[in-house]
């Protein structure tokens, strides 16, 4: 396959930045997207040019570290698959392909298309955790839970936390990332004690960081690797009202 | 912007209930524009209980439009570089018009007041009948007054078929079994609620009520 890349180059945090592009051959439909992109990388590196700075880690799809906006869509419009995980088959012979960072202020761009997440971490960090009893491991069945609860538990925390979300809103909201960290735990028994507090924290720091607010629009879930359900900021929404009008 | 946005919803449903009247006669829709005023009376006096609602009402949209600027801006500060390319993924042009469509019905509005409630711009002028303002509002020589009101409306219409359902899962009150029936409550609601605001002015402009 020969493909057109339009891919954004920024040298660095203070670089203003700018779309270049650039011809790759002989690319096979068996490769991933990233593995395209290291074809091009060893060609430029060849050339003498500074590669294409890309995060990516595991290229299994369950990291959360890979992300781009691939033709104007999260991970590419392949649905609840990550960028690592993206074959050049789903693309057309001689295709134009525009490549961007993740896009919000919270995200700076660190070189290329590699952005600082690090205010994803600050939010699990306000509260993304449960206080758990130190000692030996309890019996599977001493606490019991609900199937339908684990099951939603589960589908919440399958979140990667790759920041999708957030580059698909158009508000630049972190809703669904937040939304579905709270609700991992809040459906547990385990996260019953610090349920109010959790969601408060969680949503005062993601408000601070300066994410944009959810207007509903299911963008995020849309693009979601994960398949986050939209649901799981419902049930922030509840805890944090909760939380506030106690 | 859930909150504000029922009361307005509310309003908007005994609103059309009302403005429904005129097909029961002139009379009907005068006395019903006269009680409305004389709500409560005696215990509260003349037009009391009907200023306290318009109170309630403009504050509800005074803090939906705060609401919506402050939504707007901080959305502005999250993406200061906007994407080269970027294709919307989640189905829904109802979604994608929210703010335009608040800005387009606000502006209706102001006109809305301007025709029927303050006769500004209504061929009776203010001294009139309500009705009397009505029909001759939308007399078939003023056409272009009901093709005002069919666009208006009808972004009211695609304004709540995401307004709804947006205001339940915003008030935490949504979940997975729920979407769809809430879904369809959403646009049953916008439905009605178009169908019951036009059929007045159509049924006025088309000489069908006199």
């Amino acid at each position: 396959m020969n493909l057109t890349l339009k891919v954004w180059r920024q040298s660095g945090p203070q670089d203003k930045g700018r779309m270049v592009t650039y011809r790759v051959e002989d690319i096979s439909p068996d490769m991933s997207f990233l593995e395209m992109l290291d074809v091009l990388n060893e060609r430029l590196i060849l050339e003498g040019d500074d590669p294409i700075a890309f995060d990516h880690d595991c290229r299994e799809g369950i990291c959360g570290m890979c992300g781009m906006v691939i033709n104007g869509v999260a991970h590419g419009e392949q649905r609840a698959t990550t960028t690592c995980q993206l074959h050049m088959r789903h693309f057309e012979d001689g295709a134009e392909i525009t490549i961007e960072p993740w896009r919000a202020a919270p995200f700076p761009v660190v070189k290329d298309l590699v952005v600082d997440r690090s205010s994803f971490d600050r939010i699990i960090q306000a509260g993304g955790f449960v206080s758990v009893p130190a000692g030996s491991a309890p019996d599977a069945h001493s606490v019991p839970v609900r199937k339908e609860d684990a099951d939603s538990a589960f589908d919440a925390a399958t979140c990667i936390g790759c920041g999708a979300c957030v580059a698909a809103c158009p508000n630049g909201s972190a809703s669904l990332f937040t939304a579905a960290k709270i609700t991992h735990l809040s459906l547990l028994p385990q996260g019953q004690p610090e349920r109010l507090n959790r969601a408060k924290a969680m949503v005062d720091q993601m408000d601070s960081e300066g994410f944009g607010g959810c207007t509903n629009t299911g963008e995020c879930t849309a693009v979601c690797p994960k398949g986050i359900p939209l649901d799981t900021i419902a049930q922030m929404n509840a805890d944090y009202l909760k939380a506030n009008s106690k | 912007m859930a909150v504000t946005g029922a009361v307005m919803v509310l309003f908007l449903v005994a609103h059309m209930a009302g403005n429904l009247k005129i097909f029961l006669g002139k009379d009907s829709f005068n006395e019903y524009a006269h009680a409305l005023r004389t709500l409560f009376e005696p215990l509260l006096p003349y037009r009391t209980a009907l200023t306290i609602l318009e109170i309630v009402l403009v504050v509800s949209v005074l803090a939906h439009m705060w609401a919506a600027i402050s939504l707007a801006r901080r959305a502005g500060h999250a993406r200061p570089v906007k994407y080269v390319a970027k294709k919307s993924q989640a189905n829904g042009y109802a979604t994608h018009i929210m703010r335009f469509g608040g800005l387009t019905i606000a502006l209706f509005v102001v006109w809305h007041l301007l025709d029927l409630t303050f006769g500004v711009v209504n061929p009776k002028g203010f001294d009139s009948a309500p009705a009397d303002r009505m029909v001759a509002g939308f007399d078939p020589s003023r056409w272009w007054v009901t093709l005002i009101y069919i666009v208006a409306v009808v972004m009211v219409g695609l304004h709540l078929r995401h307004g709804i359902w947006s205001a339940v899962q915003t008030l935490g009150w949504a979940n997975r079994a729920r979407y769809k029936a809430l879904k369809g409550t959403a646009a049953l609601v916008s439905v009605v609620l178009v169908i019951g605001f036009l059929a007045p002015p159509l049924a006025i402009t088309f000489g069908v009520v006199k």
